[in-house]
């Protein structure tokens, strides 16, 4: 469905809404408008992959989504909530229970296992160590890594690499899942794969996936694509 | 080979800047060990060079019989008498033998720097011949004590460590007070101790004879002739020393005691130096390691690479050291103090920096520093060339 | 896993790296709690000793005798409950072992000095005995003395009458402390003053180098004090009297400072530590800077990311910091019974509170700039790699 315009208000289905957002970095002494007055939505349930040049701005949309940094003005809301005004200690605790990430280059601790690196978020919970370690199995088995649990980063490939990061992303049962160039290290099966899962995730499990690719093979996995250029959006329906 | 070596080791070191913090963690840990080092070694050594300039080789001291110091020797009348006359010693301008008897008691004087601290002073009743035999001893500040009357002179070293000692002040002692009317200066143990009549000593403190002769030997068989005299002597029983071993021998326990102390502190510090510069070579290493695996790859052999990191270790360590001796020569060199002597009276003595420290000191650098950098310098020459170059 | 868990598993990521700064925590904290105890003998003061005995001793010095006349005045002054007295020998046992060595009233010595702890039979045999020495356990034991045997000790200021400079005492008693303060103490050696004044060449005779009273209430010790040293005031034997304490505290200070070149030593110690150990902390949180930002994106807060740098510093100084206390420890008993209780190195409670301050303090200086770089850093930028 093309539909570039924004609901006047929180539709229930939306999971993200964006309205009118800017974002200006400071460069030495030059400000850089990177994204200009941005509105758009994505639906809950939504598998949307966002391209477009070196550039675009897509990675700072992304940051904002995810409640990485803010936007310079316009609002932000996800999952019914505004956060592009809460504090540095707020927005890292609705990080914690509402979206998880994956990023291009894995990001694990080298000196923790598998299991380890995916029980990290959980220490920002109540829940008791054994709470934790089921929790922990359950998302290995998700991304079918549960007979590489004890593994180390360095002792396994990227492919499972990134399927151990996708696990951390989904341990806390985040509603939103937010990757940024996830397959943009993985040779074409291996990246496939990975693309693969998420779909499982977006179709089975009903995340709300956004992901920014440079892989145009995303674009078939995915719902929908968005096309970002110089900050502004064009939309191509999936 | 030797081409190579300077080539890579002068790319190394001049990378050393970039790698600033870590290279300051080996001179500056250095330093520390070099400084701590010097420092305490310079006390024995001023300890000991006040206490060996003391005493001549053409002098005998003459002590009572199994005394291991003046202060436990005591002879009555009769035997100084006896000793003065025995052959060996040579004769004065006036014709009499050129001996002194002297009588050594305690004194006691509150330190400078402290309000409650008292300490013991030796207090040395002499005969005019003491000076004579004292050629190095001359009054700097006011006069000579007069014999008979209750006058001192107080040696530079009392002075300056301690209060109550400057011409013109009153020390009270045995429910008497002394005037103390000159400073002297004799360059050895000696300023450490303050002089008056043996007489008016002996009558104050009570004792009818004295602790030690000093006697100027006649001729370089002197002093056997007055051995063998005296040991033939039945009424006499006493040992004969040339001055001078008599003081140096008096430096024993200090000695033992600080080097003690100075060797188990510079192990333990030396150690970790090692450590710490074993920790900042390594670094160096990785931090190198594209670098030399980029090297090897292009054919320089690993002797090189080796020699490199070495070299890297060894000037970075001899430049702690140096600043480590340096530091502890302007902070110590020439400080006066003073501690118990074998007497239970103050030495005051001063730290000294001799170049043979100094010396000893860069050595421990070096060596220090040779053992920080061969396990880094070899794990440098064996890592394959395709790890070191993967590696970031 | 658990947040410690983590702290630790992120110490172990160089393990050479860590293990070498380990071991130079180590070294330092050996040295301190050696050196702190050197310092402890020479400027605790002793306090155990309490303030219940005087030592009057001659004003210029103690190796100055006081005659024994002086017994009875001293006797004589309200406060004082009884006097011994006592002399010293001068011993030295085989060749050049200088002994801790008296010679005094047995009795007298006895009833002024409770805390030394014997058979009542080995008492009633050193008072009855004029040849007869008790030695302290610790001397005892060190150079293997037996009770009933025949100890030779030469003497390097008093021969006997036919000249010889070897005198021969029976064993009859071997004490030890009450305490363990005491048991510590117990590297002295007694002989009868009596037999010593018959048999020694010089015809010393009543000559003492204290006079100790015990007082029937400390809290008159100063006053006490001032009574005797009035009482023979511009006499030919002025006296110097104070407690056993001040006695004990003055006689340390005449060897020196021995505090100040402690903490000259120290200081340079530490302050080289304090670079080794910074400069791991800030080498390790500089490499970790992704990982601090994607535990930041996990929704950790800025403050944890500094609580988890500041306990990794921790960790690596509580761990050395421990070790080198032990280290000290051991090797500070291992002294002081290799020198037959001369030198008590004990490195006692009060060196391990301070110890445990420095692990504290170090631990802050260390983590807490590598630390706040952490909490201040911004993930988008660390991300990126900038």
């Amino acid at each position: 469905m093309s539909n570039s315009q924004p609901e006047s208000n929180l539709m229930p289905e939306s999971m993200v809404e964006v309205r009118n957002v800017t974002k200006v970095y400071e460069r030495g002494r030059q400000q850089i408008e990177v994204l200009h007055g941005l509105t758009f939505a994505i639906p809950r349930g939504d598998f949307v992959a966002l391209m477009g040049p070196s550039g675009s701005g897509k990675t700072t949309l992304l940051n904002l989504i995810g409640g990485l940094d803010q936007p310079t003005s316009g609002e932000i809301t996800v999952g019914g909530r505004r956060i592009d005004r809460l504090s540095s200690g707020q927005l890292a605790n609705w990080r914690a229970q509402n979206v998880g990430f994956v990023f291009q280059f894995y990001n694990l601790m080298p000196v923790l296992t598998a299991e380890g690196n995916v029980e990290l978020p959980l220490l920002l919970t109540r829940l008791s160590g054994a709470q934790r370690r089921r929790n922990v199995a359950v998302a290995l088995e998700i991304v079918g890594l549960a007979d590489r649990a004890k593994h180390k980063p360095k002792e396994l490939s990227g492919g499972q690499e990134q399927r151990v990061a996708i696990a951390r992303a989904l341990v806390s049962d985040p509603q939103l899942l937010v990757c940024d160039e996830p397959t943009g290290d993985l040779d074409r099966k291996t990246a496939d794969e990975i693309l693969g899962l998420l779909q499982v995730l977006n179709r089975e499990h009903g995340k709300t996936i956004v992901i920014v690719t440079h892989d145009p093979k995303a674009a078939e996995f995915a719902r929908r694509t968005l096309h970002l250029e110089k900050g502004q959006l064009l939309e191509q329906a999936a | 080979m030797l081409k190579q070596a300077l080539a890579i080791t002068g790319i190394s070191i001049r990378s050393i800047p970039e790698r600033w913090a870590p290279s300051l963690v080996i001179v500056v840990g250095l330093a520390g060990v070099v400084a701590v080092f010097t420092a305490l070694l310079a006390m024995a050594s001023g300890f000991e060079s006040t206490l060996k300039a003391t005493g001549r080789s053409d002098a005998a001291l003459i002590l009572r019989g199994g005394s291991d110091a003046e202060l436990n020797s005591a002879f009555d009348r009769a035997s100084t008498d006896l000793i003065k006359e025995e052959p060996g010693i040579a004769s004065g301008a006036d014709g009499r033998p050129l001996a002194s008897a002297e009588l050594m008691v305690i004194a006691e004087l509150l330190r400078r720097d402290a309000l409650n601290n008292g300490a013991n002073i030796t207090l040395r009743g002499v005969e005019p011949a003491a000076f004579a035999l004292r050629p190095q001893l001359r009054i700097v500040a006011g006069r000579n004590f007069t014999p008979g009357l209750r006058e001192l002179i107080a040696g530079r070293g009392v002075v300056q460590q301690f209060r109550g000692a400057a011409v013109g002040d009153t020390v009270r002692m045995r429910g008497s007070e002394w005037k103390v009317v000159g400073t002297f200066a004799s360059g050895d143990a000696h300023d450490s101790e303050m002089w008056t009549d043996l007489n008016v000593a002996r009558s104050t403190f009570g004792r009818m004879g004295s602790s030690s002769v000093l006697a100027q030997l006649d001729g370089p068989d002197g002093f056997e002739r007055l051995k063998s005299a005296v040991a033939a002597e039945p009424r006499l029983s006493v040992d004969v020393l040339r001055e001078q071993d008599y003081f140096s021998g008096q430096t024993r326990q200090f000695r033992k005691t600080i080097g003690f102390l100075a060797g188990v502190v510079t192990v333990i510090m030396a150690l970790g130096a090692v450590f710490a510069a074993l920790n900042s070579m390594y670094a160096a290493v990785a931090a190198r390691g594209k670098e030399i695996a980029t090297l090897r790859a292009l054919g320089f052999g690993a002797v090189p690479v080796v020699t490199s990191v070495m070299s890297e270790a060894l000037l970075l360590a001899l430049a702690g050291g140096v600043a480590g001796a340096v530091i502890a020569f302007l902070l110590f060199n020439n400080v006066s103090v003073s501690t118990l002597g074998q007497s239970f009276t103050q030495v005051v003595f001063s730290f000294k920096v001799t170049p043979q420290l100094v010396v000893r000191g860069l050595i421990i650098a070096l060596i220090i520093g040779m053992i920080g950098g061969l396990m880094p310098a070899l794990r440098a020459a064996r890592l394959p060339v395709t790890v070191s170059l993967r590696e970031q | 896993m658990t947040r410690s868990g983590f702290v630790i598993a992120n110490l172990f990521r160089r393990r050479t790296r860590t293990v070498l700064t380990l071991l130079s925590v180590i070294m330092a904290f050996l040295l301190f709690g050696l050196l702190q105890s050197v310092n402890t003998i020479f400027n605790a003061g002793a306090d155990f000793v309490g303030a219940t005995r005087l030592f009057v001793q001659a004003r210029v010095s103690f190796t100055s005798p006081l005659p024994i006349s002086m017994l009875p005045r001293l006797e004589s002054i309200p406060g004082v409950a009884r006097v011994a007295y006592q002399t010293w020998f001068g011993g030295v046992w085989q060749e050049n072992t200088p002994l801790i060595m008296f010679s005094l009233d047995p009795q007298r010595y006895r009833d002024v000095y409770p805390e030394w702890v014997m058979p009542e039979s080995q008492w009633q045999d050193f008072i009855r005995t004029r040849t007869g020495m008790i030695a302290g356990k610790q001397l005892a034991d060190q150079y293997g003395w037996k009770v009933g045997q025949k100890i030779p000790i030469n003497s390097n200021i008093y021969p006997q009458k036919n000249g010889s400079k070897a005198w021969i005492f029976d064993l009859v008693g071997i004490f030890d402390g009450k305490d363990d303060e005491w048991k510590k103490r117990t590297n002295l050696a007694f002989i009868q003053q009596d037999y010593f004044d018959e048999a020694n060449q010089f015809g010393v005779k009543g000559r003492e180098n204290f006079f100790i009273l015990k007082l029937s209430d400390s809290n008159q010790a100063a006053q006490v004090a001032r009574t005797v040293d009035a009482m023979f005031e511009n006499s030919p034997d002025e006296t110097k009297t104070q407690t056993e304490k001040d006695f004990n505290i003055s006689f340390v200070r005449q060897i020196g400072d021995i505090g100040l070149i402690v903490r000259w030593i120290l200081f340079a110690v530490f302050f080289t530590l304090l670079l080794v150990v910074g400069n791991t902390m800030a080498q390790s949180v500089r490499e970790r800077i992704p990982e601090l930002a994607v535990l930041k994106t996990l929704g950790f807060s800025d403050g944890s990311v500094l609580g988890f740098v500041l306990a990794e510093s921790f960790v690596l100084c509580l761990g050395g910091g421990l070790i080198g206390l032990l280290l000290a420890s051991i090797a500070g008993a291992m002294v002081a019974k290799g020198t037959g209780g001369r030198f008590q190195l004990t490195v006692d409670y009060r060196v391990w509170l301070l110890g445990i301050a420095a692990i504290v303090l170090m631990s802050l200086a260390v983590g807490l700039l590598p630390g706040l770089r952490a909490r201040r850093l911004k993930i988008v930028d660390a991300l990126a790699g900038r």
